[in-house]
């Protein structure tokens, strides 16, 4: 299969506020539905006890208000992705339609599961973030552009500073946000590191036994 | 920037190159693997026709979705079912060693990882779970990673990672009498937020944390994510190479253990190490802890007083606030008294032998009362078997707990072991999350083994000091 990863530059679209601090990936996708082998079909399930009731009744929540059903850009307030490592939390975020966050702060392992998507998660302080949450919430069909290079979110005519991370930046910026192949292509160093490391009973790579 | 310290070193030993990106490769020196995070990266390396590189340096078991009563084959819940056949499937593919419940060696990853002494210092650890930190304990750089990352992993047993703060934990004093690793935990998460250590390693350490045995040392590790911090560690002394020397790997290779010993030596922090941040706490103040909310920094002593909302820092308000709707608590009452439906002893946090034994002390000679169902979970197949070596199985039965197989079971609430509408549950686990534990009405109060022992037998949360405990003799 072919390695050309996209750039992810800059994303542009409309707004999706979802409040609170401490928003933890059970939140957003309940262990239940983790039940799965492959993430296909995981974005009805994102935030999904937030959204339903026990009889499947439509609880208040921005994910299921009509004036939302095409944002693509969230926007959450701290500690946002706390939690579980579970990469199903972005892939059903993604698959629901999020192409970027912008939030005052994220959860580390949920960030770098972001950016192995390409979704880029870029933070800003409270005040700003609250602004732009009332503002989306107001005017739910206007215009949010994300400058991930120049660390710029513009809307309703103003341009707002916000910071991304510098490697998930770089990495997104020049499309290098799949580290598969580049790393793989690192073989000879990877020998070299493994060989100088003593607990490294056999640094000669095994072949996977497809035939037994 | 932190100098000298076991990360630094660890870090350094283990990078291979800096990447375009500005992050570092640094090669895994074990990656555990589990039925939940795993397919979907097998999946990703077939796509794209790649190899599993190191099966050698890759070990997986089954813990998450494993039911805890019968186990036989198929299983009843049929999700559950293919996700066990297909781990089963591509450990086969890629000759990869797999713990499963027929081997008597399956249990929660990061209970056999160390009992097996695959978990040693000065390596790096990681595994698609964020509990991963636990193997810390040991000295390891170990840490979770994503789905996306275990494809990495497996394709050149490398992962690309930003090198993050230090901050040194120093817990001083003496614990008191009925306090825990767990209490100690509880404490330093309060103190520091759930957020505290975001872009932190954090290295425990102090008179508290060095008396404690490795197990103990591994509850606290186990929940530094809890804290923000994805690693934490505590450096490996003569506790960490005790326990080794016993382990599988090295109990019929003591010249093995003698060469590694000298690296792991190398390896812990320098005297004169820099960190990024030092934070000191007394130990010897810190009481049993139980959380009143639906984070794991919303703890309190079980003396003290729930918190007003209005009292807290202005970002902890409104959090609050909905926690304690969803608890059903008010400021101004202590936890003591809460009534629970539930005590549930397992997790990759408390289910090791010593916490099913101190556990026992508090439950020999009592019984479960009646509005509570008990379960206990032991972390692994070996954990159970010792403890039923002791005798701690009857203790608990005749008790009327629930004493089930391993695995995760109601820490996350994957398998049939769920809360039920709006139970409460005196919880040994790591997270109180709104959900958790299988009902988003549940309520989870977190707490040490001895605490949900005190809490099964007299139907609310209690101060365990106040229960005098009885040997349990195996």
């Amino acid at each position: 299969m072919s390695e050309e990863i996209p750039s992810v530059d800059y994303v542009e679209g409309t707004g999706i506020p979802v409040r609170g601090n401490d928003i933890d990936t059970d939140q957003i996708i309940p262990a239940r539905f983790m039940k799965v082998v492959t993430f296909d079909g995981l974005g009805e399930f994102a935030f999904f006890d937030q959204r339903f009731d026990d009889e499947d009744n439509e609880k208040d929540h921005p994910f299921n208000e009509d004036q939302y059903q095409d944002a693509n850009v969230l926007v959450v307030n701290s500690n946002f992705g706390c939690g579980s490592s579970r990469e199903h939390a972005p892939q059903a975020l993604q698959r629901w339609g999020i192409d970027a966050i912008i939030g005052e702060s994220f959860a580390e392992i949920f960030a770098g599961n972001c950016l192995a998507l390409g979704v880029p998660t870029v933070t800003a302080d409270t005040e700003t973030i609250e602004e732009l949450q009332d503002y989306v919430e107001k005017y739910p069909d206007a215009d949010i552009e994300i400058d991930v290079e120049a660390e710029t979110v513009s809307y309703d005519d103003r341009v707002i500073e916000v910071t991304v991370d510098d490697a998930q930046r770089k990495a997104l910026v020049e499309g290098i946000w799949d580290t598969t192949a580049l790393m793989k292509s690192n073989t000879n160093a990877i020998e070299e590191t493994a060989k100088s490391l003593p607990y490294v009973e056999d640094s000669e790579p095994r072949k996977g036994h497809a035939d037994d | 920037m932190s100098e000298g310290t076991l990360y630094d070193k660890v870090w350094d030993n283990h990078k291979v190159t800096t990447l375009p990106n500005g992050q570092d490769q640094l090669f895994v020196g074990l990656h555990l693997i589990h039925e939940v995070t795993s397919p979907q990266a097998f999946g990703m390396l077939r796509e794209r026709d790649i190899e599993v590189a190191r099966p050698d340096l890759t070990h997986a078991t089954v813990d998450h979705i494993v039911p805890t009563g019968d186990q036989s084959r198929p299983l009843d819940n049929e999700a559950a079912e293919e996700m066990m056949a297909e781990l089963e499937e591509n450990v086969r593919e890629a000759g990869i060693e797999l713990d499963d419940p027929t081997t008597g060696d399956q249990g929660i990853v990061h209970v056999i990882g160390p009992e097996q002494g695959l978990t040693q210092p000065g390596m790096t650890i990681v595994c698609g779970d964020s509990h991963t930190s636990t193997h810390g304990a040991f000295g390891a750089l170990a840490f979770g990673i994503g789905t996306s990352q275990i494809r990495d992993v497996l394709a050149t047993q490398t992962v690309a990672m930003e090198k993050k703060k230090v901050r040194k934990i120093e817990v001083t004093g003496e614990l008191g009498e009925g306090v825990t690793a767990k209490d100690i935990i509880l404490t330093i998460i309060r103190r520091l937020g759930t957020d505290g250590g975001v872009g932190y390693v954090y290295e425990y350490a102090g008179e508290a944390i060095e008396s404690l045995g490795m197990e103990g040392r591994m509850s606290i590790c186990n929940m530094s994510i809890e804290g923000g911090a994805r690693a934490g560690y505590v450096n490996p002394d003569e506790t960490t190479y005790e326990w080794l020397a016993e382990t599988d790997e090295f109990k019929d290779d003591p010249e093995r253990f003698e060469e590694l010993k000298s690296y792991w030596e190398s390896i812990t922090s320098d005297d004169d190490a820099e960190y990024d941040d030092v934070v000191t706490i007394d130990g010897s103040k810190i009481e049993p802890v139980v959380t009143w909310g639906t984070t794991p920094g919303q703890g309190i002593g079980i003396s003290e007083e729930i918190p007003a909302p209005e009292d807290l820092p202005a970002d902890k308000q409104d959090t609050a606030r909905r926690a304690q709707e969803h608890m059903r608590v008010e400021p101004g009452e202590t936890m003591e008294g809460y009534n629970i439906d539930v005590a549930f002893l397992g997790s990759c946090t408390n289910a090791r032998l010593p916490d099913l034994r101190a556990a026992a002390e508090i439950v020999k000679g009592r019984e479960v009362d009646d509005s509570v169902r008990g379960m206990v979970v032991p972390g692994s197949q070996r954990v159970k078997a010792a403890a039923e070596a002791e005798g701690l199985d009857e203790v608990f039965k005749e008790a009327g707990f629930d004493w089930r197989e391993a695995g995760c079971s109601m820490c996350l609430g994957m398998n049939d072991d769920q809360l039920e509408g709006d139970e409460a549950c005196a919880s040994s686990s790591n997270r109180n999350f709104v959900g958790r534990q299988g009902s988003k009405d549940g309520r989870t109060v977190l707490m040490s083994p001895e605490m949900v022992a005190a809490a099964a037998v007299t139907g609310e949360v209690t101060d365990v000091r106040e229960l005098p405990k009885t040997e349990v003799e195996a």
